[in-house]
């Protein structure tokens, strides 16, 4: 048998690798804040009590804006161009219809069971049919400094989203009706709970009183968003299976320009998304904005890079997975890590990412077409535990002075894998009897007729390219 | 008559279009299609699947002649698209029941 010479380069130039992102992630040292700085910006905006804050408001109505387009065009665009071109429309419907679906309920009592009252498991009906949410006697609630009807919004466009990242799995096999109610049932019984429980003084809350060793950093949605999506993902691809001619037959992506330009979109909507989460225009916003526009371009580096070592060229398919599984895995901890070490996070993401996606799926042979669980789920998850390592008080005090992360001697990883956990078992129980009960009553496949036929003529009529 | 079939590579229809201008060939049809021969494919490696692509694009080239100017056509087309390279294409020669030049309804002969 012919030595395997090229193999043993690449595996230690791999090793290599694996030995600088080490080294980078050791240099991630929270710095000092310069003292300068402490007393011209503060790290978290403080109106006048009871007055909105009017930069505060413009950036926040922009983030809103920003997180929506994430989305469609972003999402929509990313996840069709993966897919066969007679699945094109059916994503598209998806991402579109859920801006519909999820903004409707979010509107009559989406936001109160998540934000509504002070209990430790969930909402109440404070904010139904946006009562205290919107306008009265000429005045707009506020909620800190901003209105809380844009604070509705912000929160809102993240109901949409999480949902929408999910159909990734599913991808060219679900039943649109069933989709419908699987993500009216997944965002009132997951996504409310668990965005209460970690934003809104419940239990997953950092310093929350009912249950401590819960409370979590999650600044803009490693829980909430990724690790509930990516999970849930999962199950889903378990629970439906695989597509016909999974493994047999040739699926490449039919339209990776679109791919491409969704992903791109996705980048520049992510600065809503993580430093929009800072319900400020403040240093603390900024500073999330710059720790994900580094873990954006150091996760692109880092997917790159292995495809680079381990199959001898980098791919735009690749480029564009790692920039999406950098941004996924600085999300929860974008408002807590110093611009650096979101690099290493986004490299940790990166590399993370690839090999879910590749060895270990390919290792359980589970479809999940869109690689939801690869880079949602495992992206999620590894970001929440990186911010339990890389988290500092000098971007966020939330030990009073004292340590925060570990690499300041701080011991909230263990509330970040307590949550974590949590977060898992939530997403995997519900969806599974969510899944058990609609597979029993709706029936979650097309029939297999419908399923070679595509999504767009089967589900909806209509053809994506109708070229002479 | 004889339907000359061609099948050349993508980059080579200009050329054999002005040699069988200048041959005297009036008309033509082309087509974008897709086969193998002895040239093989390659591989494509989206997200760590991969794909093996064995259909190689080419261009099919239809003309219609007397049977008299067959070979002279035939000649034409071997020059212009031989790169000496596997994968330079095929002739395929039929010969033709009929033909009708649908505006004036001429057959045969005056409709080529």
């Amino acid at each position: 048998m012919k030595q395997d010479t090229k193999g043993m380069w690449r595996c230690r130039f791999s090793t290599a690798l694996g030995v600088v992102m080490v080294a980078a992630a050791s240099l991630a040292v929270p710095g000092h804040a310069h003292s300068a700085e402490d007393t011209v910006v503060s790290g978290v905006s403080e109106a006048a009590e009871g007055r909105m804050d009017r930069g505060d408001h413009a950036w926040m109505l922009a983030s809103s804006a920003l997180v929506l387009m994430m989305t469609a065009p972003g999402l929509a665009l990313f996840y069709s161009g993966l897919v066969r071109k007679k699945n094109v429309l059916g994503v598209m419907m998806q991402c579109v219809f859920l801006m519909g679906l999820m903004t409707v309920i979010w509107a009559l009592y989406g936001y109160s069971l998540s934000f509504g009252g002070d209990g430790p498991l969930i909402g109440n009906g404070e904010f139904l049919l946006m009562n205290g949410v919107q306008m009265v006697d000429g005045a707009a609630p506020l909620e800190g400094s901003i209105p809380r009807l844009t604070h509705m919004l912000f929160q809102g466009m993240f109901f949409i989203i999480t949902p929408a990242l999910i159909v990734g799995a599913f991808a060219e096999r679900m039943k649109f009706s069933t989709m419908a109610v699987f993500m009216v049932l997944w965002g009132t019984l997951v996504y409310c709970p668990l965005c209460h429980w970690v934003w809104d003084n419940g239990i997953l809350c950092d310093g929350n009183k009912t249950f401590p060793i819960g409370g979590a950093l999650d600044f803009a949605g490693g829980t909430v968003v990724h690790i509930s999506s990516g999970i849930s993902a999962l199950v889903c691809a378990l629970l439906i299976g695989r597509r016909l001619g999974f493994g047999s037959e040739p699926m490449p992506p039919h339209n990776l320009t679109y791919t491409a330009i969704g992903a791109t979109m996705l980048w520049v909507g992510w600065f809503g998304f993580n430093a929009g989460s800072a319900l400020a225009a403040d240093g603390r916003a900024a500073s999330a904005f710059a720790a994900t526009h580094f873990a954006a371009a150091a996760g692109c580096l880092a997917w790159s890079g292995c495809e680079w070592v381990l199959r001898g060229r980098p791919s735009l398919l690749g480029a564009c997975s790692g920039l999406v599984a950098g941004l996924v895995c600085i999300t929860p901890g974008s408002g807590f890590v110093q611009p650096v070490s979101g690099v290493a996070i986004g490299l940790a993401g990166g590399a993370g990412c690839f090999f879910a996606c590749t060895a270990v799926k390919s290792r359980f042979r589970y479809d999940d077409s869109l690689d939801v669980f690869g880079v949602h789920g495992v992206g999620g998850t590894l970001g929440a535990l990186l911010t339990g390592v890389f988290a500092t008080r000098h971007v966020a005090d939330v030990r009073s002075g004292g340590p925060v992360g570990l690499i300041e001697g701080g011991t909230v990883l263990v509330n970040q894998i307590v949550a974590t956990a949590i977060t898992w078992i939530l997403a995997v129980a519900v969806t599974f009897v969510l899944l058990k009960i609609l597979d029993a009553t709706m029936g979650l496949r097309v029939s297999q007729d419908e399923e070679i036929q595509g999504l767009d003529l089967s589900q909806h009529g209509e053809e994506g390219y109708i070229f002479i | 008559m004889k339907k000359i079939e061609a099948i050349i590579r993508h980059f080579k229809l200009e050329d054999v279009k002005s040699a069988l201008n200048e041959h005297g060939v009036q008309g033509m049809t082309v087509t974008e299609v897709r086969g193998f021969g002895r040239q093989k494919g390659h591989t494509e490696m989206y997200r760590g699947t991969e794909y093996t692509v064995d259909l190689v694009p080419k261009i099919k080239l239809e003309v219609v002649v007397a049977e008299d100017a067959a070979q002279g056509v035939i000649e034409t087309i071997v020059q212009a698209a031989r790169t000496g390279q596997v994968g330079d294409g095929k002739i395929f020669v039929h010969d033709l029941a009929q033909t009708v030049r649908i505006r004036t309804g001429e057959v045969n002969g005056e409709a080529i």
